[in-house]
């Protein structure tokens, strides 16, 4: 195939997979921990999502607003129940718990829509050609998206006293504790905004294709790889790597098996802890 | 009946391996891996091969499949001993998936999704169905023993004490001269052998193995066998693995008997309810059924007030 079509497909996904890549490494910023629930909060922004679009009838803007919302709010309630007590206990009790937690929550999904493929309900538009390029419009809608709300999201950090805050204890937790930022509430800001950005990343990926309750598990690989390649913890770095590995994976087709694009996320992270393991724009990473 | 108990006693013996490889890692080492079904599916794949296509005897290609789980064992290890803990949890998982996509894709190796058949078991044929189950579970009691013993004789020596003390205090450890990085390999190293020479032997007994066999789930089955049993001593791993499999399969009669399910619902409510308890047992960090003891059983149980000052650091040697 062209290769100019590749970087393009691979640019638009990258966008797409910078939103949940963007949550995991804010909460890994503040919280100190990587949540590997993150796979299953992206499934339920992709079913919230359907729920809005297909049974309420709504557009796709507002469904993904409710994805956002609904993810947020369930990343909100299952850190403060469930990971916030593990995280004293340690990174392996962490890891582990959150790890339970996403499959508990992925056969929630199950129990309640089963496993067969669902489609959201788009119009069916041509595909527009440029020289034998071909873009989808949907797609378009969704890089679109995608970059709406990185930019709301850099304006919140770069503007608001809350985005500041959160700043402020990533940077530095004992000196914000010290000017009286309260940790605990930033803490929940920054579940909700970071498993938000999961669920509605959850749903750009389900537009493209269809959605079942392994959505975000398959997902997964390719956001750790995004977060690791950029530098856990860094949110331009998020950005920056996953645009890397949406086009390195689409790159990846012209030697290798289509099926093995998720393998690259794998590669991805290991050629990059072997030789820079604090990512591109990361901070340290021992 | 009987057929099926003695299936459950092997299921119950592979389990125990895998928790005693694993305990090796977590329990003593304090290392994370959540790609425990990669290198059981490593060593199951190996062997299936060599044995199938090569035509290897079984032993050799069990052997193989350790020695492969263990080799991969390192290479992941090398990639994050030096770096905070959470990126060997990564890259285990990564890797995990990543054995999935490739015994699914690589057709011609793998025969892909459908998965391998016919991968011989020893003296199946002569023995009949009934007679090879209890041959095999003899074998397997037999290597989970050898295997107990091992993991015992470890645990109480300088090598399983060093690991303790890393566990404990990483720090400590390295100003006690102690070569951290060598000892974190090892036991990496160690512990998926156990876990590839566990996946051999069940692709040996169930002479069918296929990517879906080695999903996620069986990580979390392992991780909750060695908190039920007791993290960081052995009979506590043999025990919580003989619990889970108890636990898993009477949930497996359990969950029918509500007639409103569907069957996908009932899978997704017994996933939940591991899950669930697994979170539970985590949460009220309980000791396990057996709990670690921290002394070796020759050493005095408590220092007198009087000899209280040297403390048991002089022990790790």
């Amino acid at each position: 195939m062209h290769v100019l079509q590749l970087v393009i497909n691979g640019i638009m996904a990258g966008t797409i997979l910078a939103v949940p890549a963007i949550g995991l490494t804010a909460i890994f910023a503040v919280l100190r921990f990587t949540n590997f629930a993150l796979a299953s909060h992206a499934t339920i922004g992709a079913f919230a999502g359907y729920v809005a679009n297909v049974h309420f009838g709504l557009p796709i803007l507002p469904a993904v607003f409710a994805a956002f919302l609904i993810a947020g709010m369930v990343g909100v309630a299952s850190d403060e129940l469930v990971l916030k007590p593990f995280r004293a206990a340690g990174f392996i009790t962490t890891a582990i718990g959150s790890i339970a937690l996403t499959i508990a929550l992925e056969n929630i999904v199950r129990f309640g829509f089963g496993n067969e493929l669902r489609g959201y309900d788009l119009p069916i538009t041509r595909d527009w050609r440029f020289n034998g390029i071909r873009i989808g419009p949907q797609q378009v809608q969704n890089l679109a998206i995608a970059v709406a709300v990185m930019a709301a999201l850099f304006a919140f950090l770069a503007f608001t006293r809350t985005g500041k805050a959160m700043r402020a204890v990533a940077d530095n937790p004992m000196l914000a504790a010290i000017k009286g930022i309260n940790a605990d509430a930033i803490g929940r800001v920054v579940s909700f905004v970071g498993m938000g950005l999961a669920g509605l990343g959850g749903m750009l990926i389900g537009l493209d294709t269809t959605i079942d309750p392994l959505t975000g598990f398959r997902a997964m690989l390719s956001i750790f790889a995004a977060a690791v390649v950029g530098g856990l913890g860094s949110i331009p770095g998020a950005v920056i790597g996953a645009l890397v590995v949406g086009i390195g994976e689409e790159l990846s087709t012209l030697v290798l098996s289509h099926d093995y694009r998720s393998a690259v996320g794998f590669l991805a992270i290991v050629f990059v802890l072997t030789l820079r393991p604090r990512g591109i724009l990361g901070q340290r990473a021992y | 009946m009987e057929h099926y108990l003695i299936a459950m006693a092997i299921t119950a013996g592979l389990y125990a391996l895998m928790a005693l490889g694993t305990n090796i890692i977590w329990g003593m080492a304090g290392m994370v891996n959540l790609g425990v079904v990669g290198f059981v599916g490593v060593g199951a794949y190996v062997s299936a091969l060599l044995t199938l296509k090569l035509g290897w005897p079984i032993a050799a290609g069990m052997a193989a499949g350790a020695l492969a789980a263990a080799s991969v064992g390192i290479l992941v290890g090398l990639i994050t001993v030096n770096l905070r803990g959470d990126y060997l949890a990564i890259v285990t998982l990564g890797f995990a998936e990543s054995v999935r996509i490739v015994t699914s894709n690589e057709i011609w190796l793998a025969n892909g999704t459908d998965g391998l058949s016919g991968i011989p078991g020893p003296w199946r044929a002569d023995l009949g169905p009934h007679n090879f189950n209890l041959f095999y579970l003899g074998i397997v009691v037999a290597v989970v023993a050898v295997a107990f013993f091992v993991a015992e004789r470890l645990c109480y020596s300088p090598f399983g004490r060093v690991l303790r003390a890393i566990r404990d205090d990483e720090q400590v450890a390295s100003v006690a001269g102690k070569y951290v990085l060598a000892f974190k390999l090892k036991a990496f190293a160690i512990g998926t052998g156990a876990l590839g020479l566990a996946g051999a032997l069940y692709a040996h007994f169930t002479s069918y193995i296929a990517p879906d066999v080695f999903v996620p789930l069986l990580t979390l089955y392992i991780k909750l066998s060695l908190l039920a049993g007791g993290l960081g001593n052995n009979r506590g791993a043999l025990l919580g693995a003989v619990a889970v499999v108890f636990f898993l399969e009477s949930t497996r009669f359990i969950v029918p008997l509500i007639p409103w399910l569907t069957h996908v619902q009932g899978a997704a409510l017994r996933e939940i309810l591991i899950s669930v308890t697994l979170l539970i047992i985590l949460r009220y960090h309980t000791k396990g059924l057996i709990p670690e003891r921290l002394s070796h059983p020759a050493l005095p149980a408590e220092p007198s007030p009087a000899h209280a000052i040297p403390s048991r650091t002089g022990a790790m040697t």
